[in-house]
């Protein structure tokens, strides 16, 4: 592949003046001609600084500095451009960028011209203190409002759901165009949960960092905190590598992340059917998986197991062989949930061809994850772009599926399969290991590391951009969720509105990740 | 006076029994369960809160639990209980009955549109669309007793020895019209397969979706409404059943009481065993009962020369 892109590797810092910097037209043929090749978009963002201080006329010329971070197989591509106040869009060109672009024209006030769909991501003012592109009032509290997708005619309906719902779960707004019970069109609006994490990050000291990383997605705290630490670790100029025996748990803390909340994925779906013995089971199972997680660190949500050049605990070889031990007594029980569900043939009834997302809608929207391997697709960071002890591994690949609920259902069960049996490999090797204090490093000056690890949502990507003195200048993160939710809109195209929350619940995206 | 009796131990127990299907439940899911006597608790609970009105709201809304509440009680003074002749009974009072139902239905559905919600209008739609294929099914069966004993009242049908006599002369048949209302029950209930009481997602709801708005004493009257209905159906499926009419009335009612507690649990076996079916795949099933108590129908022709 011929391309002005620079090839880099997952979490390696490289030199900013080495990121090639194309005028916009090229970088937008190149760009374009790296999607055509089957290439997607890990990241694109503005890179100027995001932490509120940024003074009028930062943006040199108004244009806008812009990298972008492409995979294509198993390469990482990065460029960079300054893009002018309007530009051609891309996503006329190519649907992947449809979100970055849209994250763009909201955080930085630049409009993508001839955008299919340009309304905001999150509803908060620029941060560049340009003129809002949507024309929003941010002094008025009210995210969501803007002109929705409609379908007119006699017999449409439309049914409005959120932000506030029934179940203890957070907010979004869902819009759904309906003739009778079948949806035409469903169009997702959130931003309910924005924090500004994003801006909160370059100044904040190590320690919080450490905190704040943790909690981007609750439900993903291990595999951000390892994005984070990757990042971290490849920009200090001390040395921070990893142990072996470090590698290893933190591959532990991914998978019985992963583990967890498959299972609890695999019993809100059953419950949803109103199929209650497997979500009960699984409800007290995914409880006694994030137990082990405790009994690693403390916390049952991985909050500082990953650290910056280690792990934040002192480990024996007794505590991996316990966790062992309560795995090997579950895995049985997991095993007979799975075949519960799976041969319920009244359960199969409603999984199989329930809103399908066909293999060429996924590409197109450039789904991550287990949405995407189930509509056929078998990226995954784990094999793709291999960090920690996943360079041992070798991680299944999934079969060909059919990118249903049935499918998504199928892989998730898969995946806990599979990732039982590495742990049961791996926690044997495990023997001590020493807690790594989290502090302040000084980090490489003017430099940008890109690092991906496949959360069990899918791919979670950071990026750290370092000024000349080696302080964070920016720090872009990238929940999965960004990329899916417009598969699940896909989703429900022409399925029963009855059938969404079980179409959601086969997603189960992170709204905070989201909305950052 | 023993018919009155009846009817009021009868009201008294119907919230005790669907916490059998509760208890049931739980036991497939490996769970305690609340308490046998929750909806009791629930009703209480209810009672003593005070009642939300929306201002979009007219009359209707706060007349929708008023009606079906008292339709339900209607239909329970023409329905024969424990092999004892109905309070009320004439020639010609199923077709009553069933339209009492329906006109509680109908202001259900009523209050419902009322409140002007994208939700309960969906609900409304749902809610108006399965029970006109109940209704179906249910005048089949009518047909098929009509066909049997040329009599058109409950209590001519399902009191005192005439479920065994119809078991003596059409057994076959009966037994799909067992079948046949049990899945009208399953209906009109609002149990699984067709509906799910116990989630939480207004999407996928029928007739608790209608009900959102409601609150307080409205939301219990319309709750005890529907713990009648259940009981109403029930009680009909128990005579048929088992038509067994001991020396003692007592040793009767205590059969037949038994008998209601055996079909909720029989219904939260059901619950615990399936998932719901897809909303467009419920009229098949509710039809299905309409197709076995046309045949039955059909067999019967067989039996009365």
């Amino acid at each position: 592949m011929e391309t002005k892109f620079h090839a880099i590797t997952n979490g390696e810092a490289i030199d900013r003046n080495d990121i090639p910097h194309l005028p916009f037209t090229e970088f937008r043929d190149e760009a374009l001609a790296l999607v055509a090749e089957g290439g997607k978009v890990v990241q694109l963002f503005g890179t100027a600084a995001v932490d509120g201080a940024l003074p009028d006329g930062a943006l040199p010329d108004g244009l806008l500095p812009t990298i972008a971070v492409m995979r294509l197989e198993d390469q990482l591509w990065v460029a960079a451009t300054d893009l002018p106040e309007t530009y051609a869009s891309l996503t006329q060109e190519a649907e992947v960028f449809h979100l970055f672009e849209r994250e763009l024209a909201e955080q930085f006030g630049v409009t993508p011209e001839d955008h299919p769909w340009l309304r905001m991501v999150r509803y908060h003012p620029n941060y560049a203190d340009r003129p809002d592109v949507f024309g929003n009032d941010y002094a008025v509290d009210i995210p969501g409002n803007y002109s929705y997708y409609a379908v007119a005619g006699e017999e449409i309906h439309e049914v409005a759901v959120g932000p506030v719902h029934a179940g203890v779960i957070e907010p979004g707004h869902f819009r759904f165009n309906c003739i009778g019970e079948r949806v035409l069109n469903l169009e997702i609006s959130l931003g309910f949960q924005h924090r500004g994490i994003e801006p909160m990050l370059p100044g904040a000291t190590a320690g919080r960092r450490q905190l704040l990383v943790g909690t981007i997605a609750g439900d993903t705290s291990a595999a951000h905190s390892l994005c984070h630490a990757h990042a971290i670790e490849a920009l200090a100029l001390a040395d921070l590598s990893v142990s072996t025996p470090d590698q290893m748990v933190r591959t532990a803390a991914l998978e019985l992340e992963r583990l967890a909340n498959h299972t609890g994925d695999l019993g809100a779906l059953s419950g949803d059917v109103a199929f209650l013995p497997p979500a009960n089971y699984c409800g007290r199972m995914r409880g006694d998986l994030l137990n082990m997680t405790l009994w690693f660190c403390g916390n049952r949500f991985s909050r500082g197991l990953v650290v910056p050049g280690g792990v934040g605990m002192d480990l024996e070889p007794v505590d991996s062989e316990t966790v062992l031990g309560r795995l090997t007594e579950l895995k049985p029980q997991l095993e007979h949930v799975i075949d519960l569900i799976f041969t319920t043939s009244t359960v199969r009834a409603r999984f199989d061809g329930c809103g399908r997302v066909s293999h060429e809608d996924a590409q197109h929207l450039g789904l991550v994850g287990p949405a995407a391997r189930a509509s056929g697709m078998d990226y995954d960071a784990r094999r793709v772009f291999p960090t920690e002890h996943y360079t041992q591994i070798d991680v299944p690949k999934c079969q060909p599926f059919t990118g249903d609920v049935y499918a998504r259902a199928r892989v998730r069960a898969d995946e806990i399969i599979a990732s039982v049996a590495l742990l049961q490999d791996l926690l044997p090797k495990i023997k001590s290991t020493k807690s790594t204090a989290v502090q302040d490093h000084a980090l490489a000056p003017s430099s940008l590391v890109v690092t991906l690890n496949e959360a069990w949502r899918g791919e979670v990507s950071h990026c750290v951009l370092t000024d000349a003195q080696g302080k964070i200048e920016r720090y872009k993160i990238k929940d999965p969720s960004f990329h899916n939710w417009n598969g699940l809109a896909m989703s429900l195209r022409d399925t029963g509105i009855s059938d969404f929350p079980l179409n959601n619940k086969s997603f189960n995206l992170s709204y905070c990740g989201h909305d950052l | 006076m023993k018919a009155y009796l009846y009817l009021a131990i009868a009201m008294i127990l119907a919230p005790l029994f669907p916490g059998f299907i509760l208890k049931t439940k739980a036991f497939f899911g490996g769970r305690k369960g609340p308490p046998l006597l929750i909806k009791y608790y629930t009703l209480i609970k209810l009672l003593k809160k005070g009642s939300v009105y929306s201002q979009s709201t007219t009359l209707l809304f706060k007349l929708g639990p008023v009606v079906s509440l008292a339709t339900a009680i209607m239909a329970l003074l023409f329905l024969p209980m424990a092999g004892q002749p109905a309070i009320l009974s004439f020639h010609g009072d199923i077709i009553l009955v069933l339209y009492l139902l329906g006109l509680g239905r109908f202001f259900t559905i009523t209050a419902a549109m009322d409140t002007a919600s994208p939700f309960e209008g969906m609900g409304a739609a749902r809610e108006a669309y399965f029970p006109i294929l109940c209704e179906a099914a249910l005048f089949m069966v009518l047909i098929l007793l009509y066909l049997l004993n040329g009599k058109l009242s409950l209590t001519a049908h399902f009191a005192g020895t005439t479920p065994m006599a119809l078991w003596e002369t059409a057994g076959a048949p009966l037994l799909f019209a067992i079948f046949a209302l049990f899945i009208v029950m399953l209906t009109e209930g609002s149990r699984v397969p067709v509906d799910d009481p116990a989630t939480h997602l207004e999407l996928t709801m029928i007739h608790e979706v209608m009900i959102l708005d409601h609150s307080g004493p409205d939301l219990a009257l319309i709750e005890l409404g529907s713990f009648f209905k259940l009981l109403f159906y029930a009680a009909l499926i128990a005579p048929l059943a088992c038509p067994v009419s001991l020396a003692h009335p007592a040793a009767t009612a205590g059969v037949f009481l038994g008998v209601l507690a055996l079909i909720y649990v029989v219904i939260g076996v059901i619950e615990s065993v399936m998932a719901r079916l897809r909303m467009d795949r419920v009229p098949m099933f509710i039809l299905t009962s309409f197709a076995l108590a046309f045949f039955a129908a059909i067999i019967s022709l067989e039996f009365v020369v």
